[in-house]
């Protein structure tokens, strides 16, 4: 426990001393500099993924830094996912920023400090640690909301998102004290072995403390009802760093959220089920329900991506290792259509213009049939139609939901609850298919840059294909290899 | 389960025409040129697939039960879901119907379809691999990823090529039947909690929890009523139809609504016998409504692609009601009406695409007198109208008649309501007939209407031959179907004898009780 292992970390410690050499280039260099600073920022997420995924070496659970930290499968996968995910943000959004003159050199950096920041959290093992990298990410990224600080909107989403971030950080706080009032501890292993303890009472002060824990990482997953940040922050951030909120981030907080309510409070998952049923059930439903009017593709975006929240909670409501396991398949899965959904977005320029209205799709099959396609197929994903990848996304965590059943059947509710969502989902998805094949063109866009016709061609396939054996086993198998050393530590 | 195949003839037959989808989808150039080759390379992949399939149809081994052809591979290994491919007597005829009816449409969309041709052709052939998939799907979970992918190539389908409310259409074509398919999805997941597999051979052998069958049961239910469509939720169909183009229409009627009655026979009679048997009253009530009640509503109708859906709607009454039966002649009448009905309907779309291609309306009251110029059309029209009425020495004759046996034993009321059902299809039928062929050619432009030309011809003449075929020798079909079947009731009637043993044992085992109390008083 007292040793520090600083080989565990090290691709934390690389990422960091990287940063903070590109911010001292950034500094002295300046804006010229954003193009080399944004590629070496990518660099540096490669080389740490290549670190996270050789470096461990251990198969079972390593600790570092007097057990603040821990890396175990559980950490490399969801590691591995926000790393990519962070890596393409960054890639997408090199372009973007040239053309609409943010070329800043902070942009690229802060996402790298926000991805390190992820990193932290996920292999959070201790209150403070979780507070430390939570707070890393979310000064990153309230700063990148407000980037283009000479517009409203931006602005404006970068002060809400600040705002109501530390309103939630306070209650994360004020709960996390509460836990430690009451168990003495703030490691989530001597958390565990103090509620083990406790038995079937955990007592109030501790249920309570728990409740602040929850409210303030559902803020951080945007789950109703702690989401009203998210359409409006959507919405007003950059392009490029929206689609940056919308994978990373959330893969990182849930990921938290998973290992703190299964680790330490694996022995009150009667008492945190409840909760977690309840986001579950109330975000699936105004994801489903509120989208359906808007108008504005990042506003519908912002909500869908409450709405999948809800339906990767359901894998959590299980509480089980099918459960976590199938969690961790529907982020995966949920990244990969979210990133694609979204260069599809950042591609659509009219005469050297963004546009983001619904009705600027139209007949979009006509005047760019791949991009259309590419979206008609992310929709349907989305929507979880077979064989596409988000089908299997929810196949997972409905199956888990199905096993756990809960003592109540409040599990099966969970589940019908969720597929009768999920159709009502699948209209907004189909309006945007239809506004794009179904209706008269109405000017196509600017042709797409070779970086998201990249990230697309890469997208579409892994989506395409997850049916396939060669895609669909490894996920499972890392996914429940993932799942099991959660459940075994 | 014998494969003397050394090579896996189902996956060939259902992936092929995705690889002609493949090989559409790259091909560029002009876009007249593109047209053309994107309808050459399609008519091509699905012929080779339907000479393909006869594979199945001449080695497939009759006096067999099992499923043959069977292929096995690990699919998702951690939950023990394998890709498990076969066909029995009950699934063996609709691969081939599905194969059948796609280079049909395709021919009948050569000139009916100019926008956008080589999107259409490649959702046909995906289209046909679903279908054939779906057919042919020996795992739950293969089977939804293939009934569920099915809605996606027709979604765009009715919406791209369809008629005015083609988006309407699509949406609650889409909606209705996604949400009756989540539900299955709930069921299948249930099941394989309970069980441990979804493996539908395996799944037979295994009985499912009675308490449990009901509800999956239904949930099963919701999914595959949707599907046939049976009243009330039928509404979905007409709609559908109407807006479709031709060639959607075809495979809606000939190939996606047996889905329906193929789901019930290969799942819920197998593998929930007894919730069956319970529910068997409302199928009989649900059917007997239809029958009645949508061909009373197909008498009204002005629109002949609207008439004929609903007819279809009717005759899909009778189907569900030949499976519940449970006996030999209900399901293999059952069986036998679906695919008649599949070549029938699908033939009868094909009709109203013929006219409908030349005068750009369905309007019945615009056409009358066709007899007189179009000589050809009228005898194909014809043979089609009474196989659709059932008259004897055509297919729709058999499936009717053995349903009408089939339900006389099980329940005498129905019997006796479904078969007004066909009355009242003579009449709507024979009124469409006459109105449209017969009478005088009074009709300006209807007088330039040129007769099948040979492409349609050529449409038709399979479809007409199959028709007299299982009209006038249809041991050749039921034949297909007899073990599988005779396979069917024995293990429903085991089911429930056995629960039936067990609902006495325990009334005795109650009475020992109670006569063992009594005596220690």
């Amino acid at each position: 426990m007292t040793e520090m292992n600083y080989l565990a970390a090290l691709p934390e410690i690389w990422m960091a001393v990287a940063g903070m050499a590109l911010l001292l280039i950034g500094a002295f260099r300046g804006d010229r500099s954003t193009r080399a600073i944004g590629l070496a920022a990518m660099t540096v997420l490669i080389a740490t993924l290549i670190l996270v995924l050789t470096g461990s070496g251990a198969p079972s659970r390593a600790l570092a830094f007097g057990g603040l930290f821990t890396v175990d499968s559980f950490a490399i996968y969801a590691k591995s996912l926000v790393l990519v995910a962070a890596a393409i943000s960054i890639f997408m959004a090199l372009g973007y920023n040239e053309r609409e003159g943010m070329a800043r050199f902070e942009i690229p950096l802060l996402m790298l400090f926000a991805t390190l920041g992820m990193l932290m959290m996920i292999s959070a093992n201790d209150l403070i640690s979780l507070y430390v990298g939570l707070e890393l990410q979310s000064l990153a990224l309230y700063v990148i909301a407000a980037v283009r600080r000479d517009t409203l909107r931006s602005t404006e989403a970068g002060l809400k998102y600040f705002v109501l971030g530390a309103l939630s950080s306070g209650m994360l706080l004020y709960g996390a004290s509460l836990i430690y009032g009451f168990t003495g501890a703030t490691g989530f292993d001597a958390i565990a072995t103090a509620i083990q303890a406790k038995g079937a009472e955990p007592g109030l002060g501790l249920i309570i403390g728990l409740v602040f824990l929850c409210a303030g990482l559902a803020f951080k997953i945007s789950a109703v009802p702690f989401h009203m940040w998210t359409p409006d922050v959507y919405e007003g951030a950059p392009t490029p760093v929206t689609a940056f909120f919308a994978a990373a981030p959330k893969l990182a907080a849930i990921a938290l959220f998973t290992r703190v309510l299964v680790g330490p409070f694996g022995d009150m998952t009667e008492e945190w089920r409840q909760i977690i049923w309840f986001i579950s059930v109330t975000s699936m439903l105004l994801g489903s329900f509120a989208a359906i009017f808007q108008t504005s593709i990042k506003r519908l975006m912002a909500y869908s991506s409450i709405g999948n929240v809800g339906y990767a909670l359901v894998g959590l409501a299980a509480g089980n290792q099918a459960g976590v396991s199938g969690l961790l398949i529907y982020m995966a899965i949920y990244i990969v259509m979210t990133l694609g959904t979204f260069a599809v977005i950042l591609a659509m320029r009219q005469k050297g213009q963004m546009v983001e209205k619904i009705a600027d799709l139209a007949g979009l099959s006509r005047s760019q049939p791949m991009l259309a396609y590419a979206m008609a197929i992310f929709m349907f994903s989305m929507a979880g139609i077979p064989p596409l990848g988000g089908f299997f996304a929810k196949f997972f965590v409905f199956k888990a939901a199905i096993e756990a059943g809960g003592t109540d059947g409040s599990l099966y509710a969970l589940a019908i609850i969720g597929v009768l969502t999920s159709v009502v989902s699948a209209f907004y998805y189909l309006r945007i298919v239809k506004v794009m094949f179904f209706e008269e063109p109405a000017g196509g866009f600017d042709p797409v840059d070779g970086s998201l016709r990249l990230v697309l061609w890469v997208t579409v396939a892994l989506i395409l294909f997850t049916v396939i054996p060669p895609l669909l086993v490894p996920l499972t198998g890392n996914a429940g290899v993932a799942a099991a050393s959660l459940f075994a530590g | 389960m014998s494969n003397e195949f050394n090579y896996p003839i189902l996956s060939l037959v259902t992936f092929l025409p995705l690889i002609g989808a493949i090989f559409v989808v790259f091909i560029r150039g002009e876009a007249e040129a593109v047209a053309r080759n994107a309808r050459w390379v399609a008519l091509w992949t699905s012929l080779v697939t339907f000479a393909l399939s006869l594979v199945i149809w001449f080695g497939f081994d009759r006096g067999s039960a099992d499923f043959q052809f069977v292929e096995k591979r690990d699919w998702i290994p951690a939950l023990n879901i394998s890709y498990h491919m076969g066909v029995d007597g009950i699934s063996m005829a609709f691969v081939i119907l599905s194969t059948l009816l796609t280079p049909i449409c395709i021919l009948a969309s050569w000139e009916a379809i100019q926008n956008r041709v080589k999107e259409y052709m490649i959702a046909f052939l995906v289209l046909e691999t679903l279908m054939v998939g779906t057919f042919c799907a020996l795992d739950l979970v293969v089977f939804y990823v293939f009934f569920e992918g099915v809605l996606l190539p027709m979604f765009l389908i009715i919406g791209i090529w369809g008629g005015a409310r083609r988006v309407y259409s699509a949406f609650k074509f889409f909606l209705y039947t996604l949400l009756g398919s989540v539900l299955m999805l709930l069921a299948i997941l249930a099941i394989y909690f309970s069980t441990g597999t979804t493996d539908v051979p395996t799944l037979m052998q295994h009985g499912i929890d009675p308490t449990w069958q009901k509800w999956l049961w239904l949930a099963f239910f919701a999914s595959f009523a949707v599907k046939v469509p049976m009243w009330p939720v039928h509404t979905w169909l007409p709609d559908a139809h109407v807006e479709a183009p031709t060639a959607g229409s075809v495979i809606l009627a000939g190939v996606l609504l047996k889905m329906g009655g193929y789901g019930f026979l290969r799942f819920s009679l197998p593998l929930l016998p007894l919730a069956s048997a319970y529910f068997t009253p409302l199928v009989f009530a649900l059917s007997a409504i239809a029958v009645i009640y949508t061909s009373l509503v197909a008498l009204a109708q002005a629109d002949m692609k609207k008439l004929i859906a609903y007819s279809s709607v009717a005759h899909m009454g009778f189907v569900t009601c030949g499976i519940f039966t449970f006996n030999q002649q209900g399901l293999e009448g059952a069986i036998f009406q679906m695919l008649s009905h599949g070549i029938v309907s699908g033939a009868l779309f094909l009709c109203v695409g013929v006219v409908y291609d030349r005068l750009h309306t369905r309007e019945i009251a615009r056409y009358g007198g066709l007899a007189n110029n179009m000589p050809r059309y009228a005898f194909a029209f014809m043979v089609m109208t009474m196989a659709s009425v059932g008259l004897p020495g055509t297919g729709g004759f058999v499936g009717e008649f053995l349903i009408m046996l089939g339900t006389f034993q099980a329940n005498t009321w129905v019997a006796a309501l479904i078969t007004t059902g066909i009355i009242l299809g003579a009449a709507y039928m024979l009124w469409l007939y006459r109105r449209i062929i017969f009478g005088k050619l009074e009709k300006e432009d209807l007088k330039h209407l040129l007769d099948l030309g040979p492409r349609e011809v050529a449409i038709f003449v399979p479809l007409l031959f199959i028709v007299l075929w299982m009209g006038i020798y249809p041991s050749s079909f039921t034949s297909i179907m007899g073990p599988s079947v005779q396979k069917l009731v024995q293990n429903y009637q085991a089911a429930t004898q056995q629960a039936a043993d067990a609902g006495a044992n325990a009334t005795m085992t109650a009475a020992s009780a109670t006569a063992t109390t009594t005596a220690g008083e």
